[in-house]
């Protein structure tokens, strides 16, 4: 509600009233200062996010220590409860949504021709709150009693129990942590939508927007209508746990699977918040280093939508085990496998960009094959899952652990893998090292292959999750799984290696590195603070021209070189 | 939907003109020029922000929904229902209050500022003597919040809408004052805007729960 008496030769655009200054450019206090450029906040998120990455992956490495023998002998089973509490929570609340949010930050303004977003200071607050409830959540280390351990899903009753009594204890600060992530994702989707729709280049419908913002949209449309349900179940858990409500306690009349509803109805279309805006990185990159456009433009787009409304009738597939009824299980296993025909008709598009392009297998173009790859793997066991006798013979096993790390780690990483490496050159002014990025990428596909492969085997023979110990019969899977999991991790030495040398002494990267088509790559590498201020181009044909021989802007060959004398 | 498939954002060789009336001379005449184009994406945004809150209330009123209707144990023993009378009165005055903020709204829109700030003031009236009246209907209610999902609910729901109210009285107090500084006219135009959107939403939102809570009692 900022307004202000500002000079009406301004740019109409963006507030430009006294903001906190970004600082010169390569100075690196501007990175720990409340600053509203879009693209320092985004470097910001990617950062702490990586930092949280690996905080995830230590405590993933620490868990697949544990299940390399039988028996629970290098920690406690209480401790492993909270271990796994903590390593889901840490992905997706400090890891996932940050790290997109950062993509968001960085590619959404240049892409469209916008100078920043359409609200930097809530930008900048958003982003705040990120080491904020960061910290609180990694407090709860700390407390008496150790963090939450009943799980990412924090179901009840174990999650209205407080045993030891006291006011501050891990639970308390997980769902204080949890709902302070959805305000700020809530701050951050306002932003962002209103960007998308209010602030893009002249000449740029809807349906000449990249891909990308297509799917970011879809994306924080399905925040916007998720998270204020989860924050309602959130609110009425802390209630039970703090304030002795019996929302969730059947003894007080209440009922344990009405939280069950409000944690999915949010927490399933949480995965197509960090899937779609994949999808949309996917669908940058093909063309790219195909040199074909993207096939199916328009229906891919919309496609994105249709996963938004189809996202938001679906969760009851993760209760199919939890006392529902009949008649609810096969509305939703129905409406759980439409899901396939809109990412299905994506992964045709995909293929079909493919088909006969002069494919350049570098580095973001490994990680976007591999990921579309494992993306058709854990589709094909989606939807086996999402059937009804299948679920119910495999649910609360490791095949549907497995499962959802083939999306997560092995398509939704491998994406923001693809994407930091396409656009670091952009954002950074330096080009990485190819050898270096290959090395980074065959550890991680095997890996994690090695990693997550063998949980749908251990699954499928009946081994149940979140267990410190297990039969023995189960002990080739879990071997394999560990020296996996530790693989991953030696494959973040050359990723951060190649980060901090190519940043420190990398070559200086000139405005269009991979011969792109698109608005940011009209742009100086790194762009100015405003982007293209108040010189925006006129967009005259849809995006991804690959091979077309048409201009993407009005006088393309001015702005062009503006990029490269600057 | 037309703002949709045509961004809003006007070429900047044409916006870049000094707007001959000036912005702060002429709060209507700025839509799509100079600063009112800035300001339209906060309304944007805002409605964007308010349609994502509704959904939490959404929320709320659908778990109530499902306990009144299923949970085994509804009111606790000893109480027999809510008193609506003062309730009722309550709902009058606020509901009422959105048609003040509107005239205030109007006084605005029509540059007279001291009928704009009584308006204004009585809409705040109003929004507290709503707060003050909830305030002494919990204080003299038999039953609290651990009294089963009964009142639980109760208490969640209308001491999340009161935090709105509350939100909502703070935000005009903010606005009043701004208004008293010398030398700015009418630039809280849109701030005024919001802020009234904002209040309607309350009432909405309080008309639904008044319904569900008060009016529906018999299970």
């Amino acid at each position: 509600m900022a307004s202000s008496t500002s000079s009406p030769s301004l740019d109409p655009r963006v507030l430009k009233e006294p903001l906190p200054m970004p600082g010169p450019q390569g100075n690196w206090r501007r990175y720990f200062t409340f600053n509203t450029d879009a693209k320092v906040i985004g470097i910001q998120y990617i950062a702490v996010a990586l930092l949280f990455l690996l905080v995830g992956g230590l405590l993933a490495m620490i868990m697949r220590g544990e299940l390399i023998t039988p028996p629970a002998d290098l920690v406690d089973p209480t401790v492993y409860n909270g271990l796994y509490t903590m390593h889901g929570t840490v992905m997706l609340f400090l890891f996932l949504f940050p790290v997109l949010n950062g993509f968001n930050n960085l590619l959404i303004p240049p892409m469209i021709g916008a100078p920043d977003m359409a609200f930097p200071r809530l930008n900048a607050l958003a982003f705040w709150l990120f080491p904020v409830f960061g910290v609180i959540l990694m407090a709860s280390f700390l407390v008496p009693g150790g963090p939450s351990g009943s799980g990412w899903w924090a179901y009840p009753p174990l999650s209205t129990q407080n045993p030891l009594g006291h006011a501050i204890n891990g639970q308390l600060l997980w769902i204080l942590s949890v709902a302070l992530s959805g305000v700020s994702s809530i701050m951050g989707a306002v932003n962002f939508c209103t960007t998308i729709l209010r602030m893009r280049a002249p000449g740029m419908g809807l349906f000449k927007m990249p891909i990308f913002c297509w799917t970011a949209l879809a994306a924080q449309l399905i925040q916007l209508m998720g998270l204020p349900v989860l924050t309602a179940g959130a609110a009425m858990l802390l209630f039970d746990l703090s304030f002795g409500t019996s929302f969730f306690k059947p003894e007080g009349g209440g009922d344990p699977m009405l939280y069950q509803h409000f944690f999915w109805f949010y927490s399933h279309p949480a995965v197509y918040v960090m899937a779609l805006p994949i999808f949309g990185i996917f669908s940058e990159l093909f063309p790219v280093y195909a040199r074909k456009p993207l096939f199916g433009y328009k229906v891919v787009a919309i496609a994105s939508f249709a996963i938004t409304v189809l996202s938001l009738i679906v969760w009851v597939h993760h209760m199919f085990y939890s006392g529902t009824p009949q008649w609810m299980r096969n509305v939703f296993m129905v409406t759980t496998m439409l899901i396939a025909v809109p990412t299905g008709i994506k992964v045709f598009a995909w293929i079909a960009t493919l088909w006969r392009g002069s494919i350049r297998l570098s580095t973001p173009m490994l990680f976007c094959l591999a990921g579309v790859f494992n993306f058709i793997f854990a589709g094909i066991t989606g939807v086996m899952l999402a059937t009804v006798p299948v679920d119910i013979h495999v649910g609360n096993t490791y095949f549907v652990v497995g499962h959802f790390h083939y999306i997560i780690f092995n398509m939704i990483t491998f994406g923001v893998f693809a994407a930091i490496y396409h656009w670091f050159p952009k954002f950074t002014g330096r080009m990485y090292y190819e050898s270096l990025g290959k090395l980074h990428f065959i550890l991680t596909f095997i890996g994690s292959t090695l990693n997550f492969l063998p949980m749908h085997w251990a699954g499928l023979m009946g081994m149940p999750r979140r267990v410190a110990s297990y039969d023995p019969e189960f002990a080739t899977a879990n071997v394999l799984a560990s020296l996996g999991a530790f693989l991953l991790g030696v494959a973040t030495i050359p990723f951060l290696l190649n980060l901090v040398s190519s940043l420190v002494r990398g070559p200086k990267a000139p405005p269009n590195p991979w011969n792109a088509i698109g608005l940011e790559w009209l742009l100086p590498s790194p762009p100015p603070a405003e982007n293209f201020e108040d010189d925006v181009p006129t967009v005259i044909s849809g995006p991804y021209g690959y091979g077309l021989g048409r201009p993407l802007v009005e006088d393309q060959e001015r702005f062009e070189r503006r990029a490269l004398e600057a | 939907m037309t703002s949709l498939s045509q961004p809003a954002v006007t070429p900047p060789s044409t916006s870049a003109l000094p707007d001959p009336n000036g912005p702060e001379l002429d709060p209507g005449a700025s839509h799509g020029h100079g600063h009112g184009a800035h300001a339209d994406h906060t309304m944007t945004g805002f409605v964007i922000f308010l349609a994502s809150e509704s959904l939490i209330f959404l929320a709320l009123f659908v778990g109530y929904a499902v306990y009144k209707s299923s949970a085994p144990l509804w009111l606790p023993a000893g109480v027999e229902g809510l008193e609506v009378r003062e309730p009722l009165i309550n709902t009058v005055v606020l509901v009422s209050s959105s048609l003040v903020i509107w005239l205030a709204e109007r006084a605005l829109h029509r540059q007279r500022l001291g009928e704009f700030r009584a308006w204004w003031l009585l809409t705040m009236a109003m929004g507290t003597y709503f707060v003050v009246g909830q305030a002494i209907e919990w204080q003299h209610l038999s039953f609290g919040l651990a009294s089963g999902v009964f009142g639980a609910s109760f208490y969640l729901l209308t001491g999340f809408h009161g935090l709105h109210v509350v939100t909502g009285l703070a935000l005009m107090a903010f606005l009043l004052v701004r208004s008293l500084r010398p030398g700015l006219v009418l630039p809280e135009g849109k701030g005024v805007l919001a802020v009234s959107l904002f209040w309607h939403f309350v009432d909405v939102i309080w008309v639904v729960l008044f319904v569900l809570t008060y009016v529906w009692q018999r299970r």
